[in-house]
């Protein structure tokens, strides 16, 4: 049981939490990432740790509402209790003085960008991040990012805000500019798809960051499983980062619709139960 | 009291003499009731063996000779001392059975369940030289232990003053919930770091409520508790807290029991399709999630033509499960012959009565799936047995050019599993084989690093819960002597 010290709204669907967890709060690295659950009968999802104050013994996550899981978790308030958490799982993300570095990011992959853009800051690096979403209203975080970017670069597909375009269209315009000695992207798989291929075009070393589908976190199920370089991975315990070029893309969407059927079916339900209450 | 003293004793010599031997062997094996096969392959829940009766237990118990050489107690991997709660049983004394099982097991009535007594004691008994069936020694000690609970007078054993010691168990499985029992009975102050939200290792997470039902773990669990076990659940020792951690921490010996919870697969064509997945996660999503129950926000794909690769226990836990899932097939695919599956003889049974199609002498080459990347056929090898190897097992070899294809819609792979790494790769100076398995000494199971102490599958890569339960017990008592002649 861990305890909720604040909740705050970054938008209607974007909510960040602070939450007692002392052990997790020390041990925890950039890229690191927790599985949380929400009620006795409550599914286990990944959420990165956004940040982490020793003091307080607390953790940052920043959950984007999307099913039934993140909007149980959504709908607590400061003072509820997260019935299980478990971390910091996953590899830490390999910081340190790489030059210029561009983070790419959108949609649920956003606020684990957070920590990293923070930790390659620190390092020393010139940080652009690029921030897309369909439209305005859908950019999240934008001033966070601000603090730790040397540039924030926003895309909209329809052009309400920023620059009109995609999340490549951003990471092509700074390659172009000038020189870029790694591109990090966290976001939906096609995103990173597409950003990967532009990327190895221009031949700028890559990580992506797979939000895989997963069951334990601890690499005892295979759920998260992705082809990288011909070979299966277990994104939870070998990742969830990975050199983006060698990443079997297609298949990761692939698997990534496995459970859509069921996802949409529990979905429909949950919110069939929250409206006769 | 040593074994012949206990065999001598006044009762069980008049018990001896109160029957003739041929008399006993002419008595026919005890069946186990069960549920009704075709009632039970769409209950999820239920446990198919339903337990013998006071009457059934007392009559199968005058079977045993009471030998006076026991060749079963060296069949069984504890040396529990088999006659003697054998004998209690005949004579009505149901709880000193239990009690003399304890003596030597921790998880009786878990064990009385899932040991594969037909390889093990059962194997070794008197009765098979006459060309008889064996004691039903399973079903006994089940019994005992099921008596024992029911009762409602478990006895919590007698804990010994606190010595305010602090040791520390890492999982929560077999090995470390026995482990963490003996330690408490020595007065120690027993902290168990458990990785998941729930305690019982395996026996939650793999092992089905078909077959063992969790309350009859968490029965086990409160004992421990009420003994002064502490339990400390989603806490990964080498990443919430590391094992130098504990050290500082105080702990003065820790027990690595972390389990071998790493699925191997095969690495065929089509094996990343969507609706193929390993034996962990199909019983994780099952048993741990409860993804059965439309309570529970954890999905599972309900297959309707299933295949499970391989014929372990957890194959069949699998095939079972699919079945009690609503598969209209269900089906094991296993590359050798029926003769040489390491599953428990019981469960290959039931599984055939609930209408299981076992594909023997079949192997997968590969998965072929839709344009939504659904798996839809397998293509099987089909194997023929070669000559015995070294190990003097028959191997298969393949049929040149003879595959079948069959339709299926989910395939759960159950062809072994690996040892945990995040330990092994976590300790310096800890020696571990080329398997990920720990290295330690095999009668105190203390490691190469002098705190560090392990047992269960982490030591013997998949083995069994009552080996995994002796390693626990020995390590225990190893690291008692340890701590008391350091300090
Ligand atoms: C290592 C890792 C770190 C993550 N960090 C964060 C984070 O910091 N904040 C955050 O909001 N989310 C994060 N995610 C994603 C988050 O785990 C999923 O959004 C969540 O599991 C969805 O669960 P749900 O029940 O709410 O939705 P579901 O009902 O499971 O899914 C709703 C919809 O989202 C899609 N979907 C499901 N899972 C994912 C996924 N992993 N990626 C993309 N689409 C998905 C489904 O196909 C479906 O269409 C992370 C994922 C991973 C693997
Ligand atoms: C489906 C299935 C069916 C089986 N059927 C039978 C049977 O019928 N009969 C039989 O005798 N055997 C059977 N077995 C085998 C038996 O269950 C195992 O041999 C036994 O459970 C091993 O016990 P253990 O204590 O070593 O490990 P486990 O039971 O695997 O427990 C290890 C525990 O450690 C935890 N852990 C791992 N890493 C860490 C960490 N870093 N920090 C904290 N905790 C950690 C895990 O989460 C787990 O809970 C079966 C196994 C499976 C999977
Ligand atoms: S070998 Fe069989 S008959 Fe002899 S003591 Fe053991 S269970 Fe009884
Ligand atoms: S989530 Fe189970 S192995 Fe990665």
């Amino acid at each position: 049981m861990n305890k909720i010290v604040s909740k705050e709204y970054f938008s209607a669907n974007v909510i960040k939490f602070e939450v007692e967890a002392p052990l997790i709060a020390k041990a925890r690295k950039a890229g690191h990432f927790v599985m949380v659950k929400v009620g006795l009968k409550g599914e286990r999802i990944p959420l990165t740790i956004a940040d982490a104050d020793l003091q307080k013994g607390t953790i940052t996550l920043v959950v984007q509402k999307m099913g039934v899981s993140s909007s149980k978790l959504c709908a607590l308030e400061a003072g509820d209790f997260i019935t299980d958490m478990v971390g910091p799982l996953g590899k830490a993300t390999h910081i340190e003085n790489f030059g210029t570095v561009v983070c790419a990011c959108g949609g649920v992959g956003t606020a684990p960008m957070m920590p990293i853009v923070a930790a390659l800051k620190k390092a020393g690096n010139r940080v652009i991040t690029v921030i897309a979403a369909r439209t305005k209203d859908l950019i999240i975080l934008e001033e966070q990012m601000r603090i730790n970017s040397d540039e924030v670069i926003v895309m909209t597909d329809d052009g309400s805000y920023g620059n009109k375009g995609l999340v490549t269209n951003g990471v092509e315009s700074v390659i172009n500019r000038e020189k870029v000695d790694l591109c990090v992207t966290i976001g939906p798989a096609i995103m990173m798809k597409f950003v990967s291929q532009l990327t190895k075009k221009y031949e700028v070393p890559t990580l992506a960051s797979l939000n895989t589908i997963m069951v334990d976190g601890t690499g005892m199920c295979g759920a998260c499983r992705v082809s990288v370089g011909g070979k299966t991975k277990f994104v939870c315990v070998d990742g969830p980062e990975f050199d983006a070029h060698l990443v079997d893309f297609d298949e990761m969407l692939m698997r990534l619709g496995g459970y859509r059927d069921i996802e949409r079916e529990e979905n429909e339900l949950y919110k069939e139960a929250l409206s006769s209450k | 009291m040593n074994i012949s003293e206990e065999r001598a004793q006044a009762w069980r010599a008049d018990l001896r003499s109160s029957m003739k031997a041929k008399e006993r062997t002419e008595i026919p094996r005890v069946h186990m009731p069960e549920l009704d096969a075709e009632y039970r392959s769409h209950s999820r829940l239920e446990e198919v063996n339903l337990g013998l009766s006071a009457e059934q237990a007392m009559l199968e118990a005058k079977r045993c000779l009471d030998c006076a050489n026991p060749t079963c107690m060296e069949g069984c991997p504890v040396g529990i001392d088999i006659p003697r709660f054998v004998k209690n049983i005949e004579r009505g004394e149901f709880l000193e059975a239990a009690k003399a099982l304890k003596e030597t097991s921790a998880l009786p009535a878990v064990c009385g369940r899932v040991c594969p007594q037909e390889k093990q004691c059962e194997e070794r008994c008197m009765h098979l030289k006459m060309k008889k069936e064996s004691v039903a020694i399973g079903h006994l000690e089940r019994f005992a232990a099921d008596y024992e609970r029911e009762s409602g007078s478990i006895s919590v054993p007698t804990v010994a003053p606190a010595n305010n010691i602090k040791i520390a168990a890492v999982g929560s499985g077999p090995a470390g919930l026995a482990f963490a029992g003996d330690m408490a009975k020595l007065g120690y102050e027993v902290v168990v770091f458990e990785a998941l939200h729930e305690i019982g290792g395996v026996l939650k997470y793999g092992i089905p409520e078909f077959r063992l039902p969790n309350d009859i773990v968490d029965v086990e669990i409160q004992n421990l508790q009420s003994m002064g076990v502490h339990f400390v659940t989603n806490c990964v020792v080498g990443k919430t807290i590391s094992i130098k951690d504990l050290e500082d921490d105080g702990f003065k010996g820790i027990f690595v029991a972390s389990g071998a919870g790493l699925p191997r697969f095969m690495n065929i064509k089509g094996e990343n399709l969507v609706g193929v997945m390993s034996s962990n996660e199909y019983l994780t999503r099952v048993n741990l999630m409860d993804a059965a129950n439309p309570e529970s926000d954890t999905p599972v794909f309900k297959g309707k033509k299933v295949a499970i690769i391989g014929g372990g226990n957890t194959a069949m836990d699998s095939v079972r499960t699919a079945r009690r899932l609503g598969a209209e097939r269900a089906l094991i695919v296993y590359r050798r012959s029926e003769v040489e599956m390491p599953a428990r003889l019981e469960e290959v049974k039931h599984a055939k009565e609930e209408g299981i199609e076992f594909w023997t002498l079949h192997n997968p080459i590969e998965y072929i799936g839709n344009e939504q990347g659904r798996v839809t056929h397998m293509l099987l090898q089909v194997m023929e047995l070669g000559e015995p190897d070294a190990s003097g097992r028959r191997s298969p070899i393949e049929i040149p050019g003879k595959t079948e294809l069959i339709e299926i819609d989910e395939v759960v792979v159950s062809v072994g599993v690996s040892p945990n790494p995040l330990i092994p790769q976590s300790v310096e100076g800890l020696e571990v084989t080329k398997w990920g398995t720990v290295v330690v000494n095999n009668d105190t199971m203390q490691s190469a690093v002098p705190i560090i102490f392990a047992g269960g599958d982490i030591v013997r890569g998949g083995a069994t819960v009552i080996l995994a339960m002796g390693d626990g017990r020995r390590a225990a008592k190893a690291m008692d002597e340890w701590i008391n002649k350091k300090s």
